[in-house]
């Protein structure tokens, strides 16, 4: 990478790619500092920040369309010893797309927010927030090395914490933010170790991506250490990207605003481990090729339980939810399918931004005209909130793959290469979510669109400020799959890329399938929910339904096997380290302390006062002694003073 | 021409008398007589070696130690003077101030 940039004449606009993320980051400040004073409250800092950033990132992404290589800069940070830790950037084409992802979808957000969140005690405080998590995601994707990526990662990390429990008044919110701080922690300390274990690699040389990726690639690191490394940052993408066993958090953090939930948990924050896994992706591929293995293991586990979870609920923010999983493990199933599942598992990434996204914002506004989460409370709303619905239905076909709408295209790609890669298990589990999926969101867009209405009071469509992102991210929604549809030259593929560009895996048979099994799930679900029944059709699963309806009880385990017995052990242990141990050094450094200033006193007493008083006695007494030769009788200081010239005289003469 | 040892023994013995007048006398009068005692065995013994060496330089250093004994007679007697008006004595046993 470090070839490169100086092999490119003209860097275009991927030199200033560091404002991009600056500018929320300013943001930010601003809004804390002025937001309440200012005629938007905040909220035009915000916007104009992330709308620069966007048209910037525009830039940026033009300089890949026309062919522009890869550019990094970085300037000295601090030196710890020999160890220079820069701050940089570092911009290829998938930072590129990413940039356009966060600030697309920051922007719609943002924009969406003044209506959604209009009146909201801790508005300014919320823009602040949304600002400075936009600028910790850009951080992240410009990083040019692994510490200041762990930065906005971490930052990301509270932000999200601090927005999923924007209404903390009720417990159960903060609960939930606690729940998801908790969890992805639980992620950042293996990644954090990752990070450790690949400069420690490196021989404490470098933690710059480029250098490490390049080293990976030259066999400079040990295969150990690469899969130690891999290993562990792949733990901090499962609990970021919220995979099977951390996907706990996601659903749980619905208990946020809802643009929150569309903007860091569906498609930038969760998206962080996915991107990190593609940014590190050299580390993975050389590793032990058990750990991509293990990846996709992981991710089909993931992608079908969620699928399967999505299915019975009724918080339409949580099938979302759910859904956000789902589709995360996609992207990570398409990177562990090796190097040409980078460019599939990426696009996925891309498109699943923009249709999550809107997905998200779709139910906010049902949200915000019903005054319910719950599907049950629904129904009809097709005739109350047409723009709502039309946007809504384009996302839940984009997500359930129908074409030509953004995710066939990237579901499809994944699901192809896996069959064509030789991953059969991951196909079949794949095709399987594919048609689960079809069959959630379609069940979902019959509750809440079809039948009768069900809730009080009499909703209405949402304002423009809701209505104009929700549009605007459709439209993104239906044509983002195009930049990779291989009957267009597939675009994408020569701006994200993994060693070399791969030809799109398409095929029309394999479109074919996915197709059908996507229309499968449609009127699977069309059968079941086409009318409102009082008692959930799935119901008739019996113990599974159970199950399901109990998250595989994987809540309970964690709480009772995990939470409860770390809680009040580790409360104990804390308590008795506490006592025993931090008392005892801080007891003993006490005693010694005392020990030691009690001989210190002593010496003290004895040495320094019998120093000073002894000369002090040795002065009096021999004044004491000598004033008896101070008689004051001028005749007897003569005789002295003759005495003494006699003496000088005898003296001189002699000697 | 008296030669010079004759001359010196005697100022010697002048000097000695001064110092013993300086040291054993009480009345102060009689101890600043002494000390002229003493400054003139030195002007013996200045212009008896200006004289034998025949170098007026002696004789010169011998008119200055007449002038400064004098400047210190009229000092001395000055300081005699007050002490009598303020302690009623010119004993110098009794003047002892300078002492602890």
């Amino acid at each position: 990478m470090v070839e490169a940039t100086e092999a490119v004449s003209g860097q275009g606009a991927t030199s200033l790619a560091w404002i991009v993320a600056v500018l929320p980051f300013i943001a930010f400040f601003l809004i804390v500092g002025f937001g309440k004073k200012l005629p938007g409250k905040g909220t035009e800092l915000g916007i104009v920040a992330v709308g620069a950033g966007w048209v910037m990132s525009l830039a940026i992404l033009w300089h890949f369309v026309t062919g522009g290589a890869p550019t990094e800069s970085a300037v000295g940070w601090f030196e710890v010893g020999g160890f220079r830790l820069e701050i940089g950037q570092a911009v290829d084409g998938l930072t590129a797309v990413m940039l356009v992802v966060v600030t697309s979808v920051s922007l719609a957000v943002q924009v969406y927010s003044l209506g959604y969140m209009h009146g909201d005690s801790r508005f300014t405080w919320f823009y602040s927030m949304l600002s400075l998590f936009t600028a910790a995601m850009l951080n992240v994707v410009i990083a040019n090395n692994l510490f200041q990526l762990l930065i906005g990662w971490e930052v990301m990390g509270f932000c999200s914490y601090a927005l999923i429990g924007h209404w903390w008044e009720e417990k159960v919110n903060s609960d939930s933010a606690i729940k998801a701080f908790i969890t992805t922690r639980t992620g950042d300390i293996p990644f954090l170790f990752g990070i450790f274990a690949l400069v420690s690699a490196t021989g404490f040389a470098t933690n710059n991506i480029g250098e490490i990726t390049e080293m990976a690639e030259n066999g400079d690191i040990s295969t150990f250490w690469l899969t130690a490394g891999a290993l562990l940052l792949f733990g901090g993408a499962i609990g970021k990207s919220a995979q099977f066993p951390l996907h706990v958090w996601l659903p749980d953090a619905m208990a946020g605003p809802t643009p929150v939930s569309a903007l860091i948990h569906a498609a930038t924050m969760v998206a962080a481990g996915v991107y990190m896994v593609g940014r590190m992706y050299a580390v993975f591929v050389h590793a032990d090729p058990f750990v991509l293995v293990l990846v996709s293991a992981i991710a089909g586990i993931t992608m079908l339980i969620a699928a399967l979870l999505a299915m019975v609920q009724d918080d339409i923010k949580r099938v979302l939810a759910y859904s956000t999983v789902s589709q995360l493990a996609y992207m990570v199933a398409g990177l562990s399918l090796g190097e040409a599942g980078y460019t599939a598992g990426l696009f996925h990434l891309f498109t699943h931004a923009f249709f999550k996204a809107l997905l998200f914002l779709g139910s906010g506004s049902v949200i915000h005209a019903v005054h319910s989460n719950n599907m049950s409370e629904m129904g009809g709303l097709r005739r109350h909130m047409p723009i709502t619905f039309w946007t809504f239905v384009i996302g839940a076909g984009a997500l359930a793959g129908i074409p030509p709408l953004a995710g066939f295209w990237s579901k499809d790609e994944i699901i192809t290469l896996a069959f064509k890669e030789g991953h059969y298990v991951v196909w079949a589990v794949a095709m399987g979510t594919a048609v689960v999926t079809a069959f959630y969101m379609s069940r979902a867009v019959l509750l809440t669109f079809f039948g009768e209405y069900r809730g009080q009071g009499h909703p209405h469509e949402a304002p423009a400020t809701i209505t104009g992102p929700l549009v605007a991210l459709a439209v993104a929604a239906a044509s983002v799959g195009f930049i990779g549809a291989p009957q267009l030259g597939a675009p994408f593929g020569d701006w994200v890329f993994f060693g070399e560009a791969h030809a799109e895996p398409f095929s029309y048979g394999f479109a074919a399938i996915s197709i059908v099994g996507a229309v499968l799930g449609l009127v699977a679900g069309y059968r079941l929910y086409a009318r409102w029944r009082e008692r959930d059709p799935l119901r008739a699963l019996g113990p599974a339904y159970a199950l399901l309806e109990n998250k595989y009880f994987l809540d309970d385990i964690y709480l009772r096997g995990i939470v409860r017995p770390i809680q009040y052990r580790l409360s104990a242990a804390v308590d008795w380290s506490n006592r025993v141990i931090l008392d005892g050094i801080v007891h003993a450094f006490a005693y010694l302390a005392r020990g030691l200033s009690a001989v210190v006193h002593v010496f003290d007493q004895r040495a320094v006062d019998g120093a000073v008083n002894g000369v002090a006695q040795l002065t009096g007494e021999s004044g004491g002694l000598l004033r008896y030769l101070q008689s004051g009788n001028v005749q007897r200081y003569a005789a002295f003073l003759f005495i003494g010239v006699a003496a000088l005289a005898f003296v001189f003469t002699r000697f | 021409m008296i030669r010079i040892p004759f001359v010196l023994v005697f100022s010697a013995v002048l000097f000695s008398a001064g110092v013993y007048g300086v040291l054993a006398r009480r009345n102060a009068v009689l101890v600043l007589m002494s000390i002229e005692l003493m400054l003139n065995a030195v002007n013996v013994n200045l212009v008896a070696f200006a004289q034998g060496m025949q170098d007026l330089v002696g004789q010169v250093f011998a008119l200055f130690v007449v002038a400064v004994a004098a400047a210190e007679v009229g000092i001395g007697l000055a300081i005699v003077i007050l002490i009598y008006r303020n302690r009623e004595t010119i004993n110098v046993d009794e003047v002892s101030l300078l002492k602890w």
